[in-house]
């Protein structure tokens, strides 16, 4: 039997621009209790604009979880369920199946409703990796996964994860006479990701909202899961003026700490070429997690960020066609 | 032709039936992971969906943490919802058993009683389903094969009854009733239709009527909130009858949440839970035929417990015999026996109690143990107390 399958890249969407921007107010009420210049509700009001009403969330356990649903407060006006920690992919899966059983016995309109799991890097890249690799491997049509990283353990007083950076000092990685802070450098969960074959999967960063709301409408419009891994940055945990959240989120692009690409059936496409980079020093240098780092340290790590940059450039530029 | 189509008993693997079952209440999405000794219910379900017998989804999680949690997301978006696991399984995915029933999601799960680890033992004993005891789920337990497919469909009724809408657990021991192979009658599909109409609930994820579920509990509300799903736990009890008397009279086959026998004139009483209950039986009467007074208990309703009807059950026994498939280190009792004592305190005229632990990771549990434990309790001294529990059979 042969399925027949549209290149993801051509699946059609309702693209958003400066003057299509969606007005009105969102699916999240105000008087959530996130922190000042949280990159977290950010990314999420940006998620919900993109997507308007018409979806599902499953929140994992953490801070967006914690500061939008205090009983019998909820910010959330869309349907939204909260189970545990590691497990958010694992419950979406089971929405969408739910949802997916109902379409087909008539019980639900015959209309795609996108279940959208977001949880944080703790709750993605180490508690919830089974739960996420196990969803991305079966396949759930209607799947979108959203990793809001803030790289650390933020609801639980900053620790170090998985993905917390080389050099940054966290409660449970902290500077000191012996430490230079994480000692590891950071997982690389896209990867992880688009090693399960699934249609879609991308990076995004608030400070580029366009080209974040209209991945999140491509990961919606085609059919298998999706995986986006968005920049969050948390001011609280990073030591860093709350103003600075957006102007953070610009840095870490233009200096190639966190490139923006999709890789669409398996085919990286760079959404945002990074041709002269701003120094890596000036995107640590505002946030107080690397005040310790000295010069050299700096040079190794902006030696890092250029080697993986020009590794992504290199999948892109090699195989110029979707994988599968 | 689908067994489920005989209308004479058929012979069958009491896994299997469970799974026919299943599928007779119509359930629309089942996620599961291997283990023994659920397998078999499971691997008979996927079949059931492959060959289009059944109209489901089926999840083939990647853990036990992920079948239920997945539940937990078919349940919330209003899909009628089973799964099955054991032992590991059930430790494993234990974080998310207690959050069904504070949310109310109306899932169904069988399992297959097994030892827990260490040292690692697929066999039988009630270590998993003790280990969560205080989980908040409606729990029975089956004593045989048609009782077990009968109460598959019983517990969707239950579970989504609007007076209800809790989670409920269907034990059933691993091996020794899991894998046998018995005659069961199915009841016919239109009938069960009737019984069991199809899941409709306002409670759910709606992007018309939208809602949140799983709000954080402040101190303010967790109290409360954890009294209203006692209340709710409790409330149930008159539910579950309702559920098993509806049974009854549809398909003549009438259970009860206290099942006695023999125990009108009995100076001893033994009381068990499970498929030990049948082999019980049988040494009652050969007890019986020896001139010994003594009767059965079997508790098939275990959560919430059964309180009054425990305690007419036992009323004028001299002594009572609780056996425990689970003890509790570090105390003198298992669970069954210390939760029955504490019911009995206040009774006026209560029996002398003992405990006997056995059957514990697949140990055979031959009729001799229960004459074993009838000489025993007669052979207390003048306080008639036992003291600790006796783990028969074990070797010291």
């Amino acid at each position: 039997m042969t399925i027949q399958k549209l290149n993801s890249a051509q699946v059609p969407f309702e693209k958003i621009t400066a003057k299509t921007f969606p007005k009105g107010p969102d699916s999240l009420a105000p008087g959530h209790r996130a922190c000042q210049g949280c990159g977290e509700v950010l990314a999420l009001r940006l998620l919900m604009k993109a997507l308007g009403r018409d979806f599902m969330a499953v929140s994992a356990t953490g801070c967006m979880e914690v500061c939008t649903g205090p009983f019998p407060q909820s910010a959330w006006e869309m349907p939204w369920l909260h189970i545990a920690f590691e497990n958010a992919a694992a419950v979406a899966s089971g929405v969408d199946a739910g949802n997916t059983i109902l379409r087909r016995k008539g019980k639900l309109p015959d209309q795609r409703i996108p279940v959208v799991a977001i949880a944080g890097d703790g709750g993605t890249a180490d508690i919830g990796l089974q739960a996420l690799s196990g969803a991305l491997e079966r396949y759930h049509e209607n799947f979108i996964y959203i990793c809001l990283d803030n790289e650390a353990y933020m609801n639980t007083g900053i620790q170090r994860s998985s993905a917390t950076p080389f050099g940054a000092s966290t409660t449970t990685s902290p500077a000191g006479k012996l430490s230079k802070g994480q000692s590891t450098w950071k997982k690389n969960m896209p990867a992880i990701a688009v090693a399960h074959n699934i249609p879609y999967v991308a990076t995004a960063s608030p400070a580029f909202h366009l080209d974040m709301m209209n991945k999140i409408r491509r990961a919606a419009a085609i059919p298998g899961p999706a995986y986006i891994h968005v920049y969050a940055p948390c001011p609280t945990g990073w030591r860093m003026k709350s103003e600075l959240s957006v102007e953070s989120s610009r840095l870490a692009v233009n200096s190639r700490v966190f490139p923006l690409y999709e890789v669409i059936d398996g085919q990286y496409v760079i959404s945002k070429r990074v041709d002269n980079p701003i120094p890596v020093a000036d995107y640590l240098k505002p946030q107080g997690r690397f005040r310790h780092l000295k010069e050299d340290d700096i040079a190794q790590i902006s030696e890092r960020v250029n080697h993986e940059y020009e590794h992504l450039i290199k999948l892109s530029e090699t195989f110029d066609g979707p994988l599968f | 032709m689908s067994v489920t189509k005989s209308t004479k008993p058929v012979g069958i693997e009491v896994s299997l039936a469970i799974a026919e079952a299943v599928k007779l209440a119509e359930a629309e999405v089942v996620a599961a992971y291997p283990i023994t000794p659920q397998t078999h219910i499971v691997e008979h379900l996927s079949d059931l969906v492959a060959n289009g017998e059944l109209s489901a989804e089926y999840v083939p999680v990647e853990s036990e943490q992920s079948a239920l949690s997945a539940c937990l997301g078919s349940s919330a978006a209003g899909a009628r919802t089973f799964t099955a696991t054991s032992s590991q399984g059930l430790m494993l995915m234990a974080e998310m058993v207690f959050i069904a029933p504070v949310l109310r999601l109306p899932i169904v799960m069988a399992v297959a009683n097994r030892a827990i680890s260490a040292p690692i033992n697929i066999w039988n004993d009630h270590s998993d389903i003790m280990s969560i005891r205080d989980c908040g789920w409606i729990q029975f337990f089956a004593e045989n094969g048609q009782e077990a497919t009968d109460m598959t469909i019983i517990s969707f009724r239950l579970a989504e009854d609007k007076n209800v809408m809790l989670p409920v657990i269907l034990n059933l021991d691993g091996f020794t009733l899991s894998h046998f192979i018995e005659p069961i009658l199915f009841p016919p599909q239109d009938k069960v239709r009737k019984y069991l109409p199809p899941y409709q609930t306002a409670h759910k994820l709606d992007i018309t009527k939208p809602i949140s579920m799983g709000l954080l509990g402040a101190p303010e509300v967790f109290t409360e909130i954890k009294k209203a799903t006692d209340n709710a736990l409790v409330a149930s009890k008159k539910y579950v009858s309702k559920a098993f008397d509806e049974f009854g009279k549809i398909f003549g086959r009438q259970y009860k949440l206290v099942e006695t026998y023999k125990t009108d004139d009995a100076e001893t009483i033994i009381v068990t839970m499970g498929s030990i209950s049948e082999t019980a039986t049988v040494a009652v009467d050969e007890m019986r035929e020896a001139g010994e007074k003594v009767g059965l208990v079997h508790l098939r309703l275990w959560r919430p417990f059964p309180v009054d009807e425990l305690r007419a059950a036992v009323r004028g026994a001299k002594h009572l015999a609780v056996v425990d498939r689970h003890f509790t280190p570090g105390f003198p009792e298992g669970p069954v026996a210390t939760e029955i004592r504490a019911l009995m305190y206040h009774e006026a005229d209560r029996p002398k109690m003992s405990n006997f632990i056995l059957g514990l990771g697949g140990r055979d549990v031959p009729r001799n143990h229960f004459k074993y434990i009838v000489e025993q309790v007669k052979g207390l001294g003048a306080s008639g107390r036992q003291g600790h529990y006796e783990m028969v059979g074990v070797l010291e």
